[in-house]
């Protein structure tokens, strides 16, 4: 059997694949990431806590209320997007008019607010979350469990429903022209302000619900947004702050050179991201997929 | 020349006598300093509840030593040995800390053993786990209190190729501990006649295991060996259970599991599991009665780690020994440490040897079935007790050199 770089082709094929299921977290992630900073101009640090506030909120909603995990995965967003339109009209709102870096602190803060409340709640060994997709498959080169099947294939439909309803969709035209121009949209008698809060919650809910995905793999955890957000956000300037496409393609993609380097030279699996993004930053400054504005 | 001589014993008699009357507590208080990880993958095992330990060791006491106050101060070193050895030089160089606690992460451990032996400070281990500390990083002021990767490979690894597990695949945290754990874990298979017939090693508190699972599955090894701890071995087991590994056949050693842990997987998941530790709460009436204790302090949750305990005991023996040597002077109150029986509700008749180890008792325990735990935290089944002299690496064996062979 022929061996390619020194392992054999089934298991590169199931590293490929497990390397899809986790640019799945990076795609979604990036993506509510990409569309907050695209429409509102906010990079929201937040959204690591976010992330976790979904698992949480999804935990807490199977041990104490009795809701599943397919309802969670309704339930959990829209808790955890309310909390953001709380926190949009209270303080990100008073922001928008200062540079990036107020928004980037304030929100940098409630991180530290909100992991440090779960921590002192909840403990930093986490929550255990029933599999509600036990079992899997054998693929011939892998066994693929159900769920991360799951995983895939949900954050691909969420994440090409996203792209569609603002490239495509006269909503999405709105969204993007009050970016651009918002007394002129006004005067067209759109309520801007209102949408930019809307657009904000969906991002926040978009954090959520992989947070929702993620309970059944990962620990409940509170540090589980503050591990994985930086790479989110290298992600996101790989593919170009603000670009949802680019966020999309780059999460995936990334999520495939992690898995490799794991097999290859696994010391490496934690900083090879950087390094990419250091070298996109070097050639592209706006990222392989942004426009230099 | 007869005067001369007497003229000079009386001398040193009298330098000796002044040197005794000013050894005694430097800035009239006894600070203790706990660091470890307030936040991370290891906060449950250590943190919070490390300083609690601390301070009812202190308050257990009567709150003054030698006639002198106690204090407990306490850092967060996010397992980074910089940071750590930050807290730790400015601790001893502006506050007149004399002895460091806890610290577990063995990379953060052995930069600070390097810094009290410098500085001349005592250095009570509970957290670290790494064999080197009272190998060839040994002080003479720095105490390896809890367990060891030795002890650990000796309990887990030994009764796992004992039961025919011989042929072993690991996976390594990247850093000092996991390599030690790993290498002494590596020679208790080979002796006892199985193979390494693989290693992965993966970035402390990774997120995703799977990729490394997946390479373990396909070695075929019989055991894989988790040489890593906290959320890390939290996430092995758990993803482990995902991708079948288990019911495919292959079995999982945790090699440094703790209570924390299995409570957090919950026993359907962890059930099986044969684990190390030198202390379990619901051993005998002393330890019940004083994880009672701890636990309703502690928020009234969770029972003490095998760590938190060990912080206990550790700075109860080092008041002991400051108590007894009238100095917190660091090398004449390790003295008296190592002089001192070690008796409390952990450790019976322990002692420490000239390396710094502890020798204590290590427990071979079973995780339980769900079905066979009677009430809350009732986890474990006690295999053996393997006594602290056959638990521990023979002195000569560490390459410690202050052991002179």
């Amino acid at each position: 059997m022929f061996e390619l770089l020194g392992i054999p082709p089934q298991a590169l094929f199931g590293q490929l694949l497990l390397g899809l299921i986790n640019g799945a977290f990076y795609a979604m992630l990036s993506l509510g990431l990409a569309v907050i900073f695209g429409l509102l101009n906010v990079i929201n640090f937040t959204h690591g806590a976010q992330y976790m506030m979904g698992a949480f909120v999804a935990w807490f909603g199977l041990q104490f209320l009795g809701i599943n995990y397919w309802v969670a995965l309704i339930v959990s967003p829209i808790v955890v997007a309310i909390s953001g339109v709380i926190l949009e009209q209270l303080f990100l709102k008073r922001l928008y008019h200062l540079d990036h870096l107020y928004g980037l602190l304030l929100t940098f803060g409630f991180v530290l607010i909100f992991e440090g409340m779960f921590r002192y709640g909840f403990g930093s060994s986490g929550q255990p979350y029933e599999n509600p997709l036990p079992g899997g498959v054998n693929l011939g080169f892998m066994f693929l469990p159900w769920y991360r099947g799951w995983v895939v294939v949900a954050s691909l439909i969420i994440c090409l429903a996203t792209w569609f309803i603002i490239e495509k969709t006269k909503l999405g035209a709105y969204l993007r022209a009050g970016t651009e121009n918002p007394t002129l949209v006004r005067a067209f008698g759109i309520n801007v302000p209102r949408m930019i809060t809307l657009t904000y919650a969906f991002g926040v809910g978009l954090a959520a619900f992989a947070g929702v995905m993620a309970a059944p793999i990962y620990q409940v955890n509170p540090t589980m947004g503050s591990n994985l957000i930086i790479v989110v956000f290298a992600v996101v300037v790989i593919g170009g702050m603000g670009s949802i496409m680019g966020s999309i393609v780059t999460g995936f993609g990334l999520g495939v050179i992690e898995g490799l380097t794991k097999v290859f030279y696994p010391q490496a699996s934690a900083t090879v991201i950087f390094v990419i993004m250091t070298i996109v930053l070097l050639v592209r400054p706006a990222g392989l997929f942004g426009t230099q504005r | 020349m007869k005067q001369t001589i007497s003229m000079l014993s009386t001398a040193a008699a009298f330098v000796f006598a002044t040197g005794a009357a000013t050894a005694q507590i430097s800035d009239d208080t006894v600070k203790i300093g706990v660091m470890n990880d307030q936040s991370g993958l290891y906060a449950d095992i250590t943190g919070p509840g490390s300083v609690l330990a601390a301070r009812m060791a202190v308050e257990d006491f009567g709150g003054k030593v030698a006639g002198k106050s106690i204090e407990v101060l306490f850092a967060d070193h996010q397992n980074k040995p910089d940071i750590g050895a930050n807290v730790v030089r400015q601790w001893i160089d502006t506050q007149q800390v004399d002895a460091i606690a806890d610290v577990p992460t063995s990379s953060v451990a052995l930069a600070v053993q390097e810094i009290t032996r410098e500085k001349n400070r005592m250095f009570l281990m509970s957290g670290p786990a790494s064999s080197d500390l009272t190998g060839k990083a040994c002080s003479e002021t720095g105490i390896h209190w809890t367990y060891d990767t030795y002890a650990l490979a000796n309990g887990t690894g030994k009764a796992l190729v004992k039961q025919g597990g011989d042929s072993w695949f690991f996976l390594t945290a990247d850093y000092a501990f996991g390599h030690a754990l790993e290498r002494d874990t590596s020679k208790f298979v080979q002796e006892g006649g199985g193979k390494v017939l693989g290693v992965v090693r993966h970035p402390l508190s990774t997120a995703d295991f799977s990729s490394f699972l997946l390479q373990a599955q396909a070695s075929k090894a019989k055991i894989i060996g988790l040489a890593n701890a906290g959320g890390d071995t939290i996430n092995s087991i758990k993803q482990a259970s995902e991708f079948g590994i288990v019911a495919g056949g292959q079995r999982l050693a945790g090699l440094l599991v703790f209570i924390n842990d299995v409570h957090a997987l919950g026993l359907k998941t962890a059930q099986g599991l044969v684990i190390s530790e030198s202390f379990y709460w619901d051993l005998n009436d002393e330890t019940r009665a004083f994880s009672k204790r701890f636990a309703e302090k502690n928020k009234g949750n969770m029972v003490p780690s095998m760590i938190q305990a060990g912080v206990y005991g550790a700075v109860s023996h080092y008041l002991k020994a400051v108590q007894a040597a009238g100095t917190d002077e660091a090398k004449a109150v390790a003295k008296k440490m190592k002089e001192l029986p070690i008796n409390d509700f952990m450790t019976k008749n322990g002692s420490i040897r000239e390396d710094g180890r502890v020798l204590r008792d290590m427990h071979l325990l079973q995780v339980k079935k769900p079905e066979e735990s009677k009430y809350k935290y009732d986890y474990y089944k006690v295999l053996t007790t393997v006594p602290g002299t056959e638990a521990f690496r023979p002195l000569a064996q560490g390459g410690c050199p202050l052991v002179k062979s």
